[in-house]
Parts: structure tokens; sequence; C-alpha cells
């Protein structure tokens, strides 16, 4: 298997399709970058698929090949870890529409041989899981161990499982929701506007200068930033104080518009250094297939039709996080139990707000760790 | 593993192997633990965050909520027993809670500390206390036990919900005790009742 070139890490396969999207476009081809690790065991029944959020990547456990730093997840996977390669087949693909190697704006069209930019059709997250779904096929993966993601990754959760319920054996769907409130499709609004508003982005077509709308992204990323962390985090790590300057290093204030409190330091290189690694028009399609996600709409409304008993889940969200907050989650307990569907679901208590399922949250693992280990010996 | 709580036991010894349960107030999850070894498939709702991550790190299908207000969320007749151990007595609404039990399993355990267990009533008459007992060992500003019920009261209560009492085992300490003047001698209660 290890000469096997579909596995391993930084792979790229172009898939012919056609991928069928939810708003009536046809695909083809279906380019999709992806990683694997550890190896697919002989009755295939150790496959993990993990599923990145908004602006993540494949590379959940490598180091990214732009900014050399390490994978995204390394707490949650690697050897010793609660998703580690010496027990399991991990794949993670970047989703449709991103782009670091998978079909999206940036992509060449091949009809006119130039970037697809606003051309590329829009996509859901639906669509991101009939991608993956079409990877899985050719990896010779029928039916997944687990599939395991928050917040966007999370939202792919749910949809495999209401998808394709015979090929999810358990599903791990943490700080997510079943779909975007107007709270969140409001902070998305205001990242794409923020983009469109950027001269350079020229309707999307800034590929051929090579000169990116980057000012728009960056305030996209700083307004979104605001909503992956907590009031209480923010007071406690900077609080207001102010950013140290030469010669005074409790800073000052400047009486103009510098980064003069530390919060504001902090959010100008989150936005500049995110510019540096993501497209704004990947950013445009990737809130929208966000926003477009309501599991109970596909079902009549009513989300417990969205699943079977097929499916064993596991959900958790975070008290401080408040763009999916729990109540979201309680959401899909509530519709699981009406569906009968084996659920287990925890609240945990971390400062850190919705970007808590990235970083050190001990119970987390320990949580995730019981949950498939019990998935695995049934 | 350590010896289940003498109730707990007798509910573990008397559900059926193979069949759908639900704990509600599961704690860490010790009684499903043994059911799951009983190939039930055992379902758990717990109000404390902690005890959830100890249930869910077992592997079991344990979800955080409250009794009070989550129970309402089943379907009708979904599990074959519905259990609740050591908790009525905390709800804030019993009888919803019951009625809720009832609506949920086809048949239902609870278990419950007995006020008028002889200790007790010596503590409160002839102390004029609020009584401390091994089974109700927290001060009255700090229990959660707010809805305090006798054996008697208990019978009483499901008479008029027309729900019949299948069985019933006393306890004292962790020792059996007979039914002869139950509500005076037993220390705590458990019954199986069905619809």
């Amino acid at each position: 298997m290890t000469d096997d070139s579909r596995f391993g890490l930084a792979r790229t396969v172009t898939l012919a399709g056609p991928l069928k999207l939810d708003g009536g476009a046809r695909l083809a081809p279906v380019e999709i970058a992806y990683e694997t690790y550890g190896a697919l065991n002989a009755d295939g029944s150790n496959a993990i698929l993990i599923c990145h959020a908004l602006t993540g990547d494949q590379h959940v456990a490598s180091t990214h090949p732009r900014t050399g730093k390490p994978g995204w997840w390394t707490r949650m996977v690697g050897v010793g870890r609660p998703i580690d390669p010496a027990r399991h087949f991990i794949i993670c693909a970047n989703v449709l529409g991103s782009c670091l190697g998978s079909s999206g704006p940036a992509t060449i069209d091949p009809k006119k041989e130039a970037p697809f930019a606003m051309r590329f059709p829009v996509i859901t997250i639906r669509d991101m899981v009939r991608a993956q779904a079409m990877l899985l096929d050719h990896l010779g993966v029928e039916r997944l161990s687990a599939v395991v993601g928050g917040s966007m990754g999370g939202m792919q959760v749910l949809q495999w499982a209401a998808t394709y319920p015979d090929r999810v054996r358990s599903a791990v769907a943490i700080a997510t929701a079943a779909r975007h409130s107007a709270q969140n499709i409001a902070f998305h609004e205001v990242g794409r506007q923020a983009i469109m508003a950027d001269p350079k982005w020229r309707g999307g077509d800034y590929y051929a200068d090579n000169d990116p709308p980057a000012a728009g992204l960056a305030v996209a990323r700083m307004a979104a930033h605001i909503t992956y962390l907590s009031e209480a985090g923010l007071t406690e790590k900077f609080g207001r104080r102010l950013q140290a300057r030469a010669g005074n290093k409790n800073g000052a204030k400047s009486f103009g518009f510098d980064a003069d409190f530390q919060i504001e330091s902090y959010l100008r290189h989150q936005g500049i250094s995110f510019v540096d690694r993501f497209d704004a028009n990947s950013y445009l399609y990737i809130t929208r297939a966000m926003d477009y996600f309501d599991l109970a709409e596909e079902h009549g409304g009513l989300l417990a039709s969205a699943f079977d008993k097929a499916t064993r889940f596991c959900l958790v969200s975070f008290d401080t996080d408040w763009l999916y907050p729990t109540a979201e989650s309680r959401a899909i307990v509530h519709a699981l139990n009406a569906a009968g569907a084996p659920v287990s679901f925890v609240e945990l208590s971390s400062p850190f707000g919705h970007d808590a399922f990235l970083l050190d949250v001990p119970e987390l693992n320990r949580v995730v760790d019981g949950f498939l280990r019990a998935g695995e010996n049934a | 593993m350590s010896e289940l709580r003498p109730d707990l036991a007798i509910i573990a010894n008397h559900v059926g192997g193979g069949s759908r349960v639900l704990d509600v107030g599961c704690g860490d999850g010790e009684l499903m633990d043994v059911l799951r070894a009983k190939q039930c498939d055992a379902r758990g709702i717990e109000i404390d965050p902690a005890n959830v991550s100890l249930a869910v790190a077992r592997g079991l299908s344990v979800v955080q909520g409250d009794a009070d207000t989550d129970l309402v969320n089943y379907p009708d007749h979904a599990f074959d027993y519905a259990i609740l151990s050591q908790t009525l007595q905390t709800a804030r609404a019993p009888d919803q809670v019951l009625t809720e039990l009832m609506r949920i399993g086809r048949r239902a355990f609870v278990s419950f500390p007995n006020f008028a267990y002889w200790r007790v009533r010596l503590s409160l008459a002839w102390g004029g206390r609020m009584p401390m007992t091994a089974a109700l060992p927290v001060s009255w500003y700090a229990t959660q036990n707010i809805h305090q019920l006798t054996i008697d009261d208990f019978r009483a209560f499901v008479k008029e919900r027309g729900i019949t009492v299948e069985q019933a085992w006393f306890l004292t300490g962790t020792r059996r005790s007979g039914d002869a003047a139950a509500n005076l001698r037993a220390e705590h209660a458990v019954f199986l009742l069905r619809r």
C-alpha cells in the first residue's frame, strides 16, 4: 500500500466527474487535494475522514506549505492522539471551493483557459460532501469508521450522516450547527462586503495581475476572528492594554489611528497573515456555502428526518462559543433523540470561545477518544 | 469495577438483557456500563458536564440535559425501560417528570430516599432539625433534594395516576428490608412501574 501513489501527504487527484451541484451546474473535472495518514486495514474498517473548517485545509497533521506551521489539528490527530495513524486510516481533503489545490474560483476553467474567478459555480456544504464521497470511491474506502470535524467541518459531518448514512458508522460534530443563523449570515456578509468593496477585487478577476484584494480580505478575517473568540478571553488576553512602543514598553495613546491597543495590533496581524495563505474569492464561495446550510430545509423542515439510526453521533459544544452556541448542538441532539439515533453530547467549559475546538482542551480529547473506541469495539 | 449502589444493583438485575433503556440522571454511567454488558441499548441523560464527559469517554451514549426540560424530546414508547434513580426528589416538577417517564418507557424504575424512614423521623421530631443521614448527607441549604417524599407518598401518587406498581424493593443501608412497615423501616425504595 505504501507504494500506492493515492496515499500519503500532499496528494492531488483529478476526477472526471461530472459532479452535479445543488445549484444545478455540473463540475467536470473535479480536482481534490488531500492527505492520508496511516494505512487502510484489510477489511477497510479503520477509515476516518476529517472535515476542515472555513479557512482550514488538508494539512491536518502535516506542515502547512505556505506558512510552515504545524498541522491545524495536531492536538487531535497524531500518534497517541484520539485519531491515530497507528490505528486509523486518516483522510483529510481540501473542500470544494477552497484554494489549497481543490477545485475553486482560482482553478483554471478548461473552457476559457483562465481562472474561473466568479464564474465558478456557487457550491453548498452538500456539494463539498459529495466531492469527498467521490474521493473515497477513488481511494477504495466504502465505509467510514468515523467522520470528524469542528465548525464548518461539523456541518460536513452532519451532512455526511444525512446524505450517506450507510457510509458513516460514527459522526463527531464539534462546535457546530445544523443551520446558519441570521447572526451567522450577518457576520459573513460583512466579510464578503469588505472583500467586494476593495477596488482590487475587480469583480473577482484579480488573478492575472497577481494583485489580490488583500485589504478587503484582511478586514473580513478581522471581523470573523472576533467571532471565534470570547469576550472574557479577549479581556484576559488583551484587556485595554496598550501596544508597546520604542522607548515606552507600556505604550501610550497616540491620539491618532495607529494600533494603540494590543487587540487592534493582534487583529491587524491576524488579517495580514491570513491573506498570505487564503484566496479572497474562495472566502466568498465558502462563506456562501455555510450561509446556505440548513439541514432541516433539505428534509421538509424537520431536522429529525435528516437522520436515521445507522450512525452513532457525538456532539460537543463549548460554553463560551457564541458563534455556534450550545443551543444549536442541543437542537441537533433533540432531533437525533426523536430519530432514535444513538447520541452523546456534552457542553465543555473553555475560556477560548468558538476556537476552543482547535485548542488544548484535554476533556475534548478524552470524549472523542472514548466515543471512537466504543464504536470500534462494537 | 467497584460494586454498584444497592438500588442500581436491583435495577441492573431486573432489566432484561437486550432491552432498550433510558437512564435519566445516569451520573458517570455506572449502571449503563453494566446494562451494556447485558447487551442492552442504553442511553443516558445527565445534568453534570463532568459526569457526562466521564460517561462519554467510557463510550456510553449520554447527553447532557435536564430531566425537567429534556424528556419531552423523546418519542413515545421509545424504550423498554426508563430509569430514574435518586433523581425524582431533585426534579423541579417530579409529577411531570414521572408522566414523561411513563410516556417514554413501557416500564419505569424509580428509586428515591424515603423521608419517613425512622431515623429521619427521629431527627426531625426529637432533634427539631432537618435530618442528615447516610442517605441524606447534605445540609438543608445545599441539598439537591428539593422535593422530599415518603414511600407512602409515592404509592398514593402513582395510584392517583393509574400507574401500576409491578414490584417494589426496600433497602436499609446496603441490605434489603421487608415490605412490612416499609414506610417506617426502609431508607430507600425502588419501584418498578408499568403504565
